[in-house]
Order: structure tokens, then C-alpha cells, then sequence
């Protein structure tokens, strides 16, 4: 095949046209910067979700209190007080694989210093707790088995309560009282920022569980247990053991409904994710459909060009053009067309979601291989638009081509 | 065992079918012209003349009848190899020189080389097209368009693209039709020119004193040959231009187009 001499010829007859391959090349230029941004903002927005899941903390099991009552009114997770700091310690006893384990009690409550105050919210955690969120500390030490055996009135702190209470002071070694019940800070804990809720994570105080239950918040319900498996392939068959481990602790008969919920990670990840993927789906639907109109686009200018154009494929075909030499001019032209689009396409789209990014906030992420996908889209467009005229332009009768005015 | 003869066609039918009317275009058509001939083919529109001439350029096929071309038969012969047949034997010369618009002289006379067997670097495409260009006087016009070049130079670019592959014969199809007498003579000029070099011209005018400058004049009516004669007396158009130069007003009678 003479493919070379081809590509020349297609190359000049784009270029007498200057304006017109803009133009065409326009079309695809907008849809593929359009999928390139969309589907980044869709991706970002998945990551942000992602990183926030992830901060949960590896292979977390969560068990939440609550599901149903007997008289099956729902209360929502960690609503009814079935779960008992002895579940806890026999799910640490008798589930293989597990690693860490934290008890949870929840409160929100005033907490002041000084001449300072501030409402915040009071967690009760075993020490565990900081590995199994993997939640380091910036300043001083997390509180110690010791302390949450003992109930000893120490507390580690987020940065924004240090912040709102002891302003640019450090807090280690300060004491904040919690219900006018004083407490030692041991140390304060490096920001993580919002949560997939919007709700400030570092707005929070942390103590052992034992302290809370017996200085602050009182009872001695759990809200919910947080277990941490060491291998991610364990993580099924854990759940399954802390189900029936939990049914069997609470007297629960078979066929009867739970009263405590469990998830892991990865399904509080699927969950989360769900919404943002179908956005992402729906936004590169929409961007594909412009993309298919600059398909369209191109068949057009392409059917025009192989009409106007009837008597040079009448003298090409006179001189000795095979009908596939004009097929393949055809098609190299509305594929030029396609992919250069789509190469200055990728190159707006990201530019879009930089700017997007960049004034309205946006998380985007573009991954090499949403570009790659929309450059082999692009040209496969160019082939699949561009095929009909050029087999048009190559059935061409050189008599009749000649003759047409 | 070919006498000399580049053509021949023998009993040459070519029948159209449009919807449910039968048009004989040619109807029994035997023809040979040898190498080195010059044959002027005339007749009235409708004639078959065209018809004979897409047929003998391999644009078409005939209905019947056996084409030989170059000592090959070439009447059954598909599109693929008729476009081969037709690149390397056969240069077209038209009425409205169908030159590439915006497309310079030079790639418009490199156009059958693009699509040639032989493959030839850019600067091999570029060397031979000027060298033809010059041949046809239009060396230092290698870089304008058809729209910056004269009805006769343009159809020069046309002879000059006809003749870039060294092909047997050169078909023209009313050359001069859109020309004024003048550059008609001119372009007589340059076929006398051609064919003294040996090249076989076969050319439709319905032109009689245009057909005067070959040296054999085939006149079709209905299908069929009429006259075929050899001119005794042909004008050269060389000696004419040269005389004529002032006497004959532009615009003489009888050569003017349609």
C-alpha cells in the first residue's frame, strides 16, 4: 500500500481547509475535554470519599449496637444499649485474627480551661484506638491500657478543640475539665480535617472508655465496637464469627433479627463510593454524547468534503488511485481530524478541571488511563464517522466523477 | 506479430441501461492505431465518440468486443488493474484541465506519480516534475495554483501530469474546447511536439480544423466509424504560430470552444 504519499495527500487537503478542520475538529476537541473534566471531577470526588474510608482505618469491622428491639421498632446504629464492654472482651478473646480492638461511647459535652470554653464531642476509646484509625499524635502520648484499666482522668485532644480552648499555648500537661470533672491531657492528635459528612474531626475529645462511662457520660452501654483484623483475607470470616459470636452472647434465636449491625470497611467504602461512581457515570455519559455529536460532525464535513471534492476523486481514480487509495485518504482525514481534537481535547480537559479545582474547589483526579481511553476514543470515532464517506468518496465512478459539476 | 499496433479493438460494442431503455452507445467498433500515430476522433455529440474514448482509456469496459492494449488484453480487466493499466499507460489531457485547485503546478503534475508501483522519494517526485514542467515551457511556474495560471498554461499542467509517467499513448478529450485559437495552436504546437518525439496521441475534437493538425482522422455517427482517413495535407502548428503571429486576428472563426 502506498500509505505514506496517502498521508501527504490527506495532510495538504486538510490544510486548504484551515477553517473548516478547526471547525470540525472543535466538536471533538469539546466532547473529549468534556469527558477528560467530567469524569475527573467524578474520580476526585470518588478519592476524596476514598481517602476519608480509608482513614477509618485498615480491615475495620465496626459493630453498632442496635437494629431492631423486640417490639421491632428500629433505632438506628448505636441507638439501643445492647452491646456490653463483655462483648468486647470476648470478640478480643475468641475471634481469630483480630489485632486491636476499641470499645466506643460517645457524648458531646461543654469542656473548659481557664477562663475558656467550648462544646465538643467526648469519645471513650481503648488504647487500641490509634492504631486501629491509624490516627497518630502530633504532641505528647496516647493514654495506656494502664488507663483505661485504672479509669484515669486523661484525655488526648484534636487540634481544633486545643485550638478553641488553649489558643496558640500547648495543651500537654494542661488540664481540661470535662463536667467539672478535671483531666490531664496527655497529648494532641495531628488534624484529619473534615469527614465524608462535612462534621470537623478534630473537634474531639478523646479519653479511655472507662472514664467516660464512669466520670462523663455514665451507664454502661457501648455505642460500638471497633475491631481491626491483622490479614485483609480474614476480614469475611471474622464478621461472620463476631455475628454469631454476638447472636449467641445476646441470646438471639434463629430466624430472629440481630440487635447490632455489623460492617466492614469495605462495605462502608462500597457504600460511600456508590454515589460518586454513578456520578462519574452519568457525567462521562453526558460528555460522551457530546463527543458522538462531534463524531457526527466530522461525518458530515466529511460526506460535504467527499461531494465537493467529486471530480479531484475523479482525477485521482484517472491517474491510477486504487478505490482504496481514496478509502484510506478518507479515512486518514476525518481520523486526523478525530484524534488531533482529541489530543487538544485532553489537553482543555484538564485544564478545565484545573480551574475547576482551583476556584470552585473541586477535588479532580485524572488518571493516565481515563486520557488514554479518550485519545483511542477519539480516533476510533474518526474511523467509525469517517468510514461511511470515505467509502463513498472510493465506489466512486471515475466516469461519473469527472463529469460532475 | 503485432505490426506496430499500440491499440486494437475488434468488434467493440458498449451498451447503457438506463431503467428500461437500452442505449447503444458503440455499436461494432474495430480500430487499430499503431505507435507513433497521431488520430484526431470526431464526431457529433452523441456519435459514441466519448463513450469510445472512456474505452479506450480504461475508464470503462466495453459491453463486447476485445480491447488490446500494449499487446495485452485489457477488456475483462478489474478496477483495481484497469486504474494500474491506466497509470502507466494512458496520460489524460481534459477540456476543463481537472487540475487539483489549490494545489500547486508541481504536486498537481506529481499526482500519478503518488500512485505509481515505483516508489520515488519526495525529492525524486519534485526533480521529475519540474523536469516535465520545463519540457511543456513552464519552468519557474512550478509553485502557482491553476487559479494564478492562464486556460493555456493550466492545460500545459495538464500535459505535463499526462506525460510524468512516460505513459504509451496520451488521450485527450477536447483539449482546446475551452481555449482561444491562439493557445489552441499552442497546444497543437506542443502535441506535434510529442508525438515527433514518438508519443501516440489519440484525441476527440469535434473541431474539424483542430482534427487538421493530426496526421489521421477517425469520424464516428451512431456508434459506428464513418471515415477513417490519413490527411494528406496536415497544418503544423509550429510554422503557423510563427506566420500568424499578428496576421490572424484572436478569436478566428471555427476554433473558438462551445
Amino acid at each position: 500500500m502506498r500509505i505514506a504519499p496517502t498521508f501527504n495527500v490527506a495532510f495538504r487537503a486538510l490544510r486548504r481547509n484551515k477553517m473548516r478542520s478547526v471547525l470540525t475538529a472543535l466538536g471533538i476537541i469539546i466532547g473529549v475535554g468534556a469527558v477528560i473534566a467530567m469524569v475527573g471531577i467524578g474520580n476526585g470526588a470518588k478519592a476524596q470519599v476514598e481517602a476519608q474510608i480509608a482513614s477509618l482505618g485498615q480491615n475495620v469491622i465496626l459493630i453498632f449496637s442496635g437494629s431492631t428491639t423486640s417490639s421491632g421498632i428500629r433505632t438506628g446504629w448505636g441507638g439501643a444499649g445492647t452491646l456490653k464492654i463483655e462483648d468486647a472482651e470476648a470478640i478480643r478473646r475468641e475471634v481469630p485474627g483480630v489485632i486491636g480492638v476499641s470499645e466506643e461511647v460517645v457524648s458531646t459535652t461543654q469542656v473548659a480551661a481557664g477562663n475558656q470554653n467550648w462544646f465538643t464531642r467526648v469519645y471513650g476509646e481503648s488504647a487500641d484506638y490509634f492504631d486501629i484509625r491509624q490516627w497518630p499524635l502530633a504532641d505528647g502520648a496516647p493514654f495506656t491500657p494502664q488507663d483505661v484499666r485504672s479509669a484515669n482522668k486523661v484525655c488526648v485532644i484534636g487540634r481544633t478543640t486545643a485550638t478553641q480552648v488553649y489558643g496558640n499555648a500547648g495543651p500537654v500537661g494542661q488540664i481540661l475539665r470535662i463536667k467539672e470533672v478535671p483531666f490531664t491531657i496527655l497529648g494532641v492528635l495531628t488534624p484529619k480535617g473534615l469527614s465524608t459528612q462535612d462534621v470537623d474531626q478534630d473537634d474531639i475529645v478523646i479519653m479511655p472508655y472507662t472514664s467516660a462511662m464512669k466520670r462523663v457520660i455514665g451507664g454502661t452501654n457501648l455505642r460500638n465496637i471497633n475491631v481491626q483484623i491483622g490479614d485483609a483475607r480474614q476480614v469475611e470470616a471474622a464478621q461472620q464469627q463476631i455475628i454469631s459470636l454476638l447472636r449467641q452472647r445476646h441470646n438471639i434465636r434463629p430466624g430472629r433479627d440481630d440487635d447490632f449491625t455489623v460492617r466492614n470497611q469495605q462495605e462502608i467504602a462500597e457504600a460511600a463510593t456508590a454515589t460518586s461512581r454513578v456520578m462519574t457515570v452519568l457525567l462521562g455519559a453526558i460528555a460522551g454524547v457530546s463527543l458522538v455529536v462531534g463524531g457526527i460532525g466530522i461525518m458530515n464535513i466529511m460526506l460535504v468534503s467527499v461531494t465537493e471534492r467529486t471530480r479531484e476523486i475523479g482525477v485521482r481514480m484517472a491517474v491510477g488511485a486504487h478505490g482504496s487509495d481514496i478509502l484510506t485518504q478518507f479515512l486518514i482525514e476525518a481520523v486526523t481530524l478525530s484524534s488531533v481534537g482529541g489530543l487538544i481535547g485532553i489537553i482543555c480537559g484538564i485544564g478545565a478541571s484545573r480551574i475547576l479545582s482551583a476556584y470552585a474547589h473541586w477535588p479532580t483526579l485524572i488518571s493516565i488511563s481515563s486520557i488514554a481511553i479518550a485519545f483511542l476514543f477519539s480516533a476510533a470515532v474518526g474511523i467509525f464517522f469517517g468510514f461511511y464517506p470515505a467509502r463513498k468518496a472510493a465506489a466512486l465512478d471515475p466516469i461519473e466523477a469527472l463529469r460532475y459539476e | 506479430m503485432n505490426n506496430g499496433a499500440l491499440v486494437r479493438l475488434t468488434d467493440v460494442h458498449k451498451t447503457y441501461r438506463t431503467g428500461e431503455m437500452e442505449v447503444h452507445a458503440v455499436r461494432g467498433v474495430s480500430l487499430e492505431i499503431k505507435r507513433g500515430e497521431f488520430v484526431a476522433l470526431m464526431g457529433a455529440s452523441g456519435s459514441g465518440k466519448s463513450t469510445l474514448m472512456n474505452i479506450l482509456g480504461c475508464l470503462d469496459r466495453p459491453s463486447s468486443g476485445s480491447y488490446i492494449l500494449d499487446d495485452a488484453d485489457v477488456s475483462a480487466l478489474d478496477r483495481d488493474r484497469l486504474a494500474d493499466i491506466r497509470n502507466r499507460k494512458i496520460g489524460f489531457v481534459f477540456q476543463n484541465f481537472n487540475l487539483l485547485p489549490r494545489t500547486s503546478a508541481r504536486e498537481n503534475v506529481e499526482l500519478p506519480l503518488i500512485y505509481s508501483a515505483q516508489r520515488l522519494t519526495n525529492a525524486q517526485l519534485c526533480e521529475k516534475a519540474d523536469r516535465v514542467l520545463a519540457s511543456v515551457g513552464l519552468a519557474g511556474r512550478e509553485e502557482h495554483y491553476p487559479s494564478q495560471l492562464s486556460g493555456g498554461q493550466q492545460q500545459r499542467v495538464a500535459i505535463a501530469r499526462a506525460l510524468v509517467n512516460e505513459p504509451e499513448v496520451l488521450l485527450a478529450d477536447e483539449p482546446t474546447g475551452n481555449l482561444d485559437s491562439r493557445t489552441s495552436i499552442e497546444i497543437m504546437g506542443i502535441f506535434q511536439q510529442l508525438n515527433e518525439r514518438g508519443i501516440t496521441i489519440i484525441m476527440v475534437t469535434h473541431e474539424q480544423d483542430i482534427a487538421a493538425y493530426a496526421q489521421r482522422n477517425v469520424v464516428m455517427r451512431d456508434g459506428v466509424i464513418l471515415i477513417d482517413r490519413a490527411l494528406s495535407e496536415r497544418l503544423d502548428a509550429t510554422t503557423q504560430l510563427q506566420q500568424d503571429g499578428r496576421a490572424r486576428p484572436p478569436g478566428a472563426p471555427g476554433i473558438m470552444g462551445e
